[in-house]
C-alpha cells in the first residue's frame, strides 16, 4: 500500500485532547467507533457560537436571532451536501442516530397493521433493534432477522427468501459497530423495494469514513450522530426522502413544529420543521456543520484509505499474538478491530490497558445478539480513526503483550 | 477471628508495600487465580449478578451466628476484587457486615472498580452481600 497523503503531525495537532496522558502515559485512543474526539476547528465554532451570538432561532427578528438562525440553517445545508440529498427539507436535525431510528420507527405506528413484517439485520445495534420490536408490539408486525455467517457477512440468499409482500420496512446498519462489516446496502434497497418495502440504513458507523450518496443509493431513510463526526454528543440527522417525511405524522408535539394552534385544531409546520418541536440543539447543529467543513478539508476517500493502511497494519501485528481470535472478518470492512485472545476475559484487558493509557472498548457493544451468536461475552475493540499513527498502534500491540503475559 | 475493621486494615498494608499499579493487578490476579470461590452448584441464574462487562455469581451461608459468603466471577480481575472482599466480609456477624464500610477499597487504589458505572457487577455484589446479611440478621433475631 502506498504511504498515506496525510500530514498526521499536523493534523494531530488539531486535536487538543491527543496530547493528555492517562494513568501516566499518552493517551492512545483507540475507541473511535464509540465517539470520535473534536478537533478545535468545531471546538472553537462552539465557543464562538455562545460567545457572541447565542440565540433562539426561526422566530426571533433581532441581530442575534437573525444569524443564529442562518448559521444553524447552514449546517442543514452542509449536511445535506456532505450525504447528497436533494432537498435540504429532507435532513431532520435529531438528538442523534437512536433519536432518528425512533422517529421512523414512532412514524409506521399508524403504517403498519397484524401480519406485516419488518426485516432487521443478525448484526445491530441494539438501537437498531429495540424501536423495531416497540414498533411490532404496537401494530402486530413481526421482527424477522437477516442472519449472517461466522466471517460476519449478511446471508443475502436468506434475505432474498425472507423477502415478500408482507415486508413492510428493512432496517440495517451501513457498517457494523461491533465488527465493522461493510453492509451491501446497494444490493439490499433495490431488493427491498422490488417488494414494496421501505429501508431505513443506519449509517452511524459509515458516515465518519465512506462517502454516502443517499440519492444514489436511492435509501428511504439514512442516519448519523455528529459525535463519530468529530462534532459534538446530543446532535445528529435522519435523512428522509421527501415523500415518506411528507407520509410519516409527527413525533413529538410542541413549538417550532406548528404552522397554527388554536383549541381545536393544530395544523403542521412544513419540511422539515414538523419534525423538530422544541428549541433545538442550536449550537450543535451548527458545530455539526463545522465537523463536515473539518472532514472535507481532508476528504473522506484520503481518510478512508489511511484508516485502512492502519487496519491491515494493526491486523497484520495483532494476528502475531498467541491466542488472538478475530471476530468480523468480512473483506469488506471498516478500521475496526473485534477480537479476543483465548481463555482471556475481554473486561481483563481493557483494565489492564486502560493502566497503560490504552483507550479501547470492551464488552457486548449494545450488539447483544452478535454476541451471543459467537457465543462469547463480549471482545475487545479497537477502531481507528484518522489521527491514529502506527507508532501507537506498534504501543498497543506492546500493551496487549504485556496484558497477555499479566493474565495467563 | 479478626474484625472487618482489622482485616480492611491489613489489607490496606499489604497494598502500601507494592510500588505500582502492576504489582498490585498482579498481586490481585494472583489472587483471582488461586482461591477456588464457589461451588459448582451455586454458579446458577439464582445467583447471578449480570454486569454489562463481566458476571458475578454470589452465595452465602450461616455458620453458627456467621455468615460465610463464596463468589466467582468470569473476569479474573473481577474475581481477584471478590477475593479481597470476601476476606473482609466472610466470617463475620450479620450485623458487622451490615455496619461495615468499602472505604478501603479505595485506599488500596482499586476504587475504580467499584464504580457505578464500571457495570462490572461488583457493586450489586456489596448490595447483595449487605441484603444477605440484613437476611439473616433477620432471621436470627
Amino acid at each position: 500500500m502506498t504511504e498515506t497523503q496525510l500530514d498526521i503531525a499536523k493534523i494531530r495537532k488539531d486535536f487538543p485532547i491527543l496530547t493528555r496522558k492517562v494513568n501516566g502515559n499518552p493517551l492512545v485512543y483507540f475507541d473511535n467507533a464509540a465517539t470520535s474526539q473534536t478537533p478545535r476547528q468545531v471546538i472553537d465554532t462552539i465557543v464562538e457560537y455562545y460567545s457572541r451570538y447565542n440565540a433562539n432561532i426561526h422566530r426571533g427578528v433581532h441581530a442575534l436571532a437573525q444569524e443564529a438562525t442562518e448559521a444553524y440553517e447552514e449546517g442543514r445545508k452542509k449536511i445535506q451536501q456532505f450525504f447528497n440529498a436533494a432537498h435540504t427539507h429532507e435532513i431532520i436535525f435529531t438528538s442523534g442516530t437512536t433519536h432518528s431510528i425512533n422517529l421512523v420507527a414512532n412514524g409506521f405506528t399508524s403504517l403498519l397493521k397484524k401480519g406485516d413484517e419488518i426485516l432487521v439485520s443478525a448484526m445491530e445495534h441494539h438501537s437498531n433493534i429495540v424501536p423495531w420490536q416497540m414498533l411490532c408490539e404496537r401494530t402486530g408486525s413481526t421482527l424477522k432477522v437477516i442472519p449472517m455467517d461466522t466471517d460476519g457477512v449478511l446471508k443475502m440468499d436468506d434475505y432474498k427468501k425472507l423477502l415478500s409482500r408482507r415486508t413492510k420496512l428493512v432496517v440495517c446498519n451501513h457498517v457494523s459497530n461491533a465488527l465493522g462489516t461493510i453492509n451491501p446496502i446497494e444490493e439490499i434497497i433495490p431488493l427491498a423495494h422490488a417488494v414494496g418495502a421501505a429501508v431505513l440504513v443506519d449509517g452511524a458507523q459509515s458516515s465518519p469514513h465512506l462517502k454516502v450518496d443517499v440519492q444514489k443509493l436511492d435509501v428511504d431513510f439514512y442516519t448519523a450522530s455528529a459525535h463519530k463526526l468529530c462534532g459534538p454528543t446530543g446532535i445528529g440527522m435522519l435523512y428522509g426522502k421527501q415523500d415518506w417525511l411528507k407520509k410519516l405524522p409527527p413525533y413529538q408535539g410542541g413549538g417550532e413544529m406548528i404552522a397554527e394552534v388554536t383549541f381545536e385544531k393544530t395544523t403542521y409546520a412544513d419540511l422539515p420543521y414538523k419534525f423538530e418541536a422544541g428549541t433545538p440543539n442550536i449550537c450543535g447543529g451548527i458545530a455539526f456543520g463545522a465537523a463536515i467543513d473539518y472532514l472535507n478539508s481532508i476528504g473522506l476517500e484520503v481518510i478512508d484509505a489511511y484508516e485502512h493502511e492502519l487496519l491491515a497494519y494493526a491486523t497484520e501485528k495483532l494476528s502475531r499474538i498467541e491466542g488472538m481470535q478475530f471476530y468480523g472478518t468480512a473483506t469488506r470492512k471498516t478500521a475496526v478491530i473485534s477480537f479476543n485472545i483465548k481463555g482471556i476475559h475481554p473486561y481483563d484487558v481493557g483494565t489492564l490497558l486502560d493502566k497503560m493509557g490504552i483507550a479501547v472498548r470492551t464488552g457486548h457493544h449494545c450488539a447483544q445478539p452478535v454476541m451471543d451468536f459467537f457465543q462469547i461475552p463480549g471482545t475487545i475493540r479497537a477502531s481507528f480513526s484518522f489521527y491514529n499513527t502506527k507508532e501507537e498502534v506498534d504501543r498497543f500491540v506492546e500493551a496487549l503483550v504485556k496484558a497477555r503475559q499479566m493474565l495467563t | 477471628m479478626s474484625s472487618i475493621p482489622e482485616i480492611q486494615n491489613e489489607i490496606v498494608e499489604e497494598f502500601s508495600m507494592f510500588d505500582d499499579w502492576m504489582q498490585r493487578y498482579e498481586y490481585m490476579i494472583e489472587l483471582g487465580k488461586s482461591l477456588p470461590l464457589i461451588k459448582e452448584e451455586y454458579k446458577t441464574e439464582d445467583h447471578i449478578i449480570k454486569g454489562c462487562q463481566s458476571k458475578v455469581w454470589v452465595h452465602a451461608e450461616l455458620e453458627g451466628d456467621e455468615l460465610v459468603f463464596t463468589a466467582d466471577s468470569d473476569a479474573i480481575i473481577t474475581k481477584g476484587i471478590i477475593a479481597i472482599l470476601i476476606r473482609a466480609f466472610s466470617h463475620q456477624k450479620p450485623q458487622d457486615i451490615i455496619d461495615a464500610d468499602t472505604k478501603f477499597i479505595d485506599e488500596i487504589g482499586l476504587k475504580e472498580h467499584l464504580s457505578p458505572t464500571r457495570a462490572n457487577g461488583l457493586v450489586s455484589m456489596i448490595k447483595q452481600l449487605k441484603l444477605y446479611a440484613v437476611a439473616y440478621q433477620t432471621q436470627l433475631n
